[in-house]
């Protein structure tokens, strides 16, 4: 079937079969930063903002995508120009092997549009759905924190 | 004419806080990971896997799952066309199990497939028929001991190790407390985020190129020429980005790699295999169970006299690296102490099940976590601080190791302990505790102490690995390129090269660029493991930019007519000391270009000789040792078993500090994957098959299970073999978890945990 969405601001329109994953369509789009840790829905590193949400796109089918708004890890710095939560992870050494960063991103991103403000705790349950096997986690909170300081 | 070292003039780049040099590949999704690459009529691998922990293979019959569209090869062991061979120590282990072999474990792989979707390779895979006559396995290291049944034609004991050092006999008799006690560790699996993963790409002209996620690009080059035939100069690695390894990615890609290659080798398409997780963490080497009796003999006074473990540890169905593993289990099995008599007897043996090979720490925590709950009941038995017991038997200057290795220098082992128990206000941290107790009645409270051991880089069991090359250029732009033989894999090795780099060539870092290893252009550098990056790569670049900027050196004092030790380079400028002679470093490459100056530089680096009897177990062990000291606090709720670590104090000895960022990411990540170690992630198997093979059963610690407060200290007692005076730090920044935590929960509970992961099953048996 043929859906058409809005991926990083622009409109995409394209084919897709009917059991294909949301995952898949977007890396086979070129949003390689879309990563698959697990495919269970239970670590986090296909992390994307659909209509403002964070969601594990290795549940979602690509035929539920139509008529949304998709943001990817790309869609994020598309001028060259880092986004604030990025900046943060960079800053606060919030990055090791890479592979859980650019979803830990997203799920930051929703976050902080929901909430400018999170408290640590608040932090915690909206990161909780990503896993790290690298930092422990420390820097990327403190990451999430710099990016709510400097808004 | 003499150069000034850069010693000598003091560090600008080396302990300053630095940004990760990958940081905004990685932060924008550009980080190339091998299942990112794309290219043109690229296929996708898939694996028909055994489906017994033990079976003789009777037939592979292939013919149905060829006749689906899309599929572009499927082999088995007829297919290969070198050996059907693998293990990078001992040669237990075919690439493909044959017709008429047994499958030996779950993981064994029977055949490969190629198809044009990942999804017409899975429905393929599935549809290959392999007929079986199923085998009774061998499931526990007691039924391997009895050897009834046999893994291997060869036994079931891959190899024993020992060490005797004075007569443990006589330390017993001399002893006023004698303990005795029983501990078990079980597995660990990596979970790195990253799966396993390899692209092949096959050319009759060119050879075959490889790009991976591993740690070992020389390992691969080994083991793939070997399986497809092929002489080593065909077949050249790249590591591509690499998403967490901890000693998951040292043997195991040179498994995939093989796989893939062959694939790519029969249908001459660039192959794509990745591995799903379940795959993964079914067929990929584990952390050893290890099973151990431990005996320890004290004197009144606190001064350990006799230390005896005897050992077993479950390698599973192939060796991959456990005899390495096993030694460094030996080395460290009696702790980080001063002991006049030790003995030690480690087994490895076979059984069905999956591997067990390198993990981050390679096999000490299991030992550091039995060593150090005997450490923490003689100290109860003495009516003694814990503390107090380690730093009496601590190790200093002019101590002996359990190898009998006299230690001579970068001993930080006592200051570890005096900075742990400054930073956690140690006194006070008790009586909170106390209060605590008394306050609660369903959850408890307690400290546990570890302090710990580690022998930096591969040791004398493995010196004829232990040697590293570098490349360093400098393009006549200035701009320098840096090529290494060891990998990337989050730890902050580029980082450190880099830095290293500008610290000796005065070049600022944004100018500097290290490749990925690759190796068409370095000599084999051994391992990316045992910490040794930074001290042997590190000192291989270094030599190589020292002999770079010598001759630069040469040219600016005999162009600018001043003497050479007069000259200094230092943030991306070359200067005379007082600043009268002055040019950019990047003006200064293009007059030496333009001059005929070599800009391009090997270096190598390699450590003496180490002699240790493997008859003993006596001698130099390791070339050097680095010490840590970690304080923890728990919270058990006694109702559930549930334990939450609530905080961490933790202070290592580093040598020297080189990049201060990196340093602490390496502790707290080390620190949390050790406390799931130490206290979640239990892996689960059934007849040999391991049930918890995704993140929904196997349990690592999220963002909601890390302590609210973890203070890392350094010491720094400089080594003087290591660049700078560093040594290095990926893994004892786990060790001494599991340990601690083992012993905070005792703490609590009143009762002694002897096995981990100390589950809340496990915390409620006790209990109870
Ligand atoms: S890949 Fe989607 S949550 Fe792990
Ligand atoms: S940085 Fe490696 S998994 Fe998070």
């Amino acid at each position: 079937m043929q859906v058409r969405f809005k991926l990083n601001d622009e409109v995409v329109e394209v084919e897709v079969a009917d059991d294909e994953r949301a995952l898949d369509l977007l890396r086979r789009l070129g949003m390689k930063g879309v990563k698959e840790g697990c495919g269970e829905g239970e670590c986090g590193a296909c992390t994307i903002i659909v209509n403002g949400k964070n969601v594990a796109s290795c549940l979602m089918l690509a035929p539920e995508l139509d008529g949304t708004e998709v943001w990817t890890i790309e869609g994020l710095s598309k001028n060259g120009q880092l986004d604030p939560v990025q900046k943060a992870f960079v800053e606060a050494g919030a990055i090791q092997c890479g592979f859980c960063t650019p979803g830990m991103v997203m799920s930051a991103k929703a976050l902080l549009m929901k909430n400018p403000r999170p408290t640590e705790e608040e932090i915690k349950k909206g990161m909780e759905g990503n896993l790290c096997r690298c930092t422990g986690y420390f820097k990327i909170i403190e990451a999430v924190k710099k990016a709510a300081g400097e808004r | 004419m003499s150069i000034r070292s850069t010693e000598e003039i003091g560090y600008s780049i080396i302990g300053r806080e630095v940004k990760r040099v990958d940081a905004v590949q990685k932060v924008t999704g550009q980080a190339k990971f091998v299942a990112d690459f794309d290219m043109k009529g690229m296929l996708y691998g898939a694996l028909v896997l055994s489906r017994h922990a033990r079976a003789r293979v009777k037939h592979i019959d292939t013919s149905y799952a060829r006749s689906l569209k899309g599929v572009r090869a499927i082999l088995t062991h007829k297919d290969i066309p070198g050996e059907n061979q693998l293990g990078e120590v001992i040669n237990d282990m075919p690439c493909l199990v044959p017709e008429g072999d047994e499958v030996r474990y779950y993981g064994d792989v029977v055949a490969l497939v190629a198809a044009d979707t990942l999804k017409i390779a899975n429905e393929a895979a599935d549809m290959v028929k392999v007929e079986y006559e199923e085998l009774e396995p061998v499931l526990t290291i007691e039924e391997a001991l009895e050897g009834k049944i046999r893994v291997h034609p060869s036994g079931n004991i891959v190899t024993s190790k020992k060490i005797r050092k004075g007569n443990v006999e006589l330390g017993f008799l001399r002893s006023d407390v004698i303990i005795e006690d029983d501990f078990y560790a079980h597995y660990q699996e990596h979970t790195y985020l990253e799966t396993q993963g390899i692209l092949a790409i096959f050319d009759s002209d060119y050879g075959l190129t490889i790009y991976g996620s591993m740690q070992c690009p020389y390992y691969v080059q080994d083991a793939v020429p070997r399986v497809l035939g092929l002489p080593l100069n065909r077949v050249r690695v790249i590591q591509a980005e690499t998403g967490g390894a901890f000693g998951g990615k040292e043997e195991i890609p040179s498994h995939v790699a093989a796989q893939c290659a062959l694939l790519a080798y029969h249908t001459r398409r660039p192959v794509l295999l990745v591995y799903p997780r379940e795959v993964d963490i079914q067929t990929t080497s584990k952390r050893h169970p290890i099973k151990s009796h431990y005996k320890i003999g004290l004197s009144k006074n606190g001064k350990i006299n006799a230390i005896e473990v005897v050992a077993h540890m479950d390698v599973g169905a192939y060796a991959t690296l456990s005899p390495i593993v096993m030694y460094r289990s030996l080395i460290h099995a009696a702790g980080a102490y001063d002991v006049p008599n030790v003995k030690i007897d480690i087994d490895g043996v076979y059984t069905n099940k999956v591997p067990c090979g390198a993990f981050r720490g390679f096999g000490t925590p299991q030992v550091f976590f039995a060593i150090e709950s005997m450490i923490d009941e003689a100290a109860e038995r003495l009516k003694m601080d814990p503390i107090e017991l380690r730093l009496k038997n601590a190790l200093r200057v002019g101590s002996r190791t359990a190898t009998a290795h006299l230690l001579k220098e970068s001993v930080g082992a006592v200051q570890t302990i005096e900075h742990a128990v400054k930073i956690s206000n140690y006194e006070a941290l008790k009586r909170h505790v106390a209060e605590f107790n008394v306050k609660n009645r369903f959850k408890k409270r307690g400290i546990g102490v570890s302090h710990i051991i580690y022998g930096v880089s591969l040791g004398a069991a493995g010196q004829h690995l232990d040697a590293a090359s570098a490349l360093v250029q400098v393009h006549k732009d200035g701009s320098v390129s840096l090529h290494i033989g060891n990998t990337e894999m989050g730890q902050g090795a580029k980082t450190v090269m880099t830095m290293i780099a500008s610290e000796v060539l005065g070049q600022s870092m944004d100018r500097i660029y290290m490749a990925n290893p690759d190796t068409s252009y370095v000599q084999d550098s051994g391992p990316t493991v045992a910490s040794r990056t930074t001290v042997f790569s590190g000192n291989a670049l270094k030599e190589a930019c020292e002999k770079i900027k010598r001759r630069m050196t040469e040219y600016f004092a005999k162009t600018r007519e001043v003497s050479t030790d007069d000259v200094i380079f230092e943030g991306g400028t070359v200067r005379t000391l007082d600043g009268a002679k002055k040019t950019s470093f990047d003006a200064l490459a293009r007059e030496c270009d333009a001059a005929n100056v070599k800009l391009i530089e090997t270096g190598w680096f390699r450590t003496p000789k180490l002699h240790w009897d493997p008859k003993t177990g006596l001698g130099e062990a390791y070339v050097t040792y680095a010490y840590a000291t970690q304080i923890v606090v728990v919270e058990v709720d006694l109702l559930t078993g549930r334990t939450n670590v609530t905080e961490g104090y933790t202070s290592h000895d580093v040598g020297k500090k080189l990049n201060p960022v990196g340093l602490i990411g390496q502790v707290q990540g080390g620190f949390v994957q050790g406390m799931g170690y130490a206290i979640s992630e239990e892996l689960k198997t059934e007849n040999g098959k391991i049930l918890t093979d995704n993140f929904n059963t196997y349990i690592i610690p999220t963002v909601m299970d890390i302590p609210k407060k973890l203070k890392i200290d350094f010491v720094e007692d400089e080594f003087k073999t290591g660049p700078f005076g560093a040594k290095g730090i990926g893994e004892p920044s786990l060790m001494p978890t599991p340990a601690a935590i083992a012993n905070a929960i005792s703490n609590a509970i009143g009762k002694r945990v002897r096995r981990i992961p100390a589950t809340p099953e496990y915390v409620m048996s006790l209990l109870e």
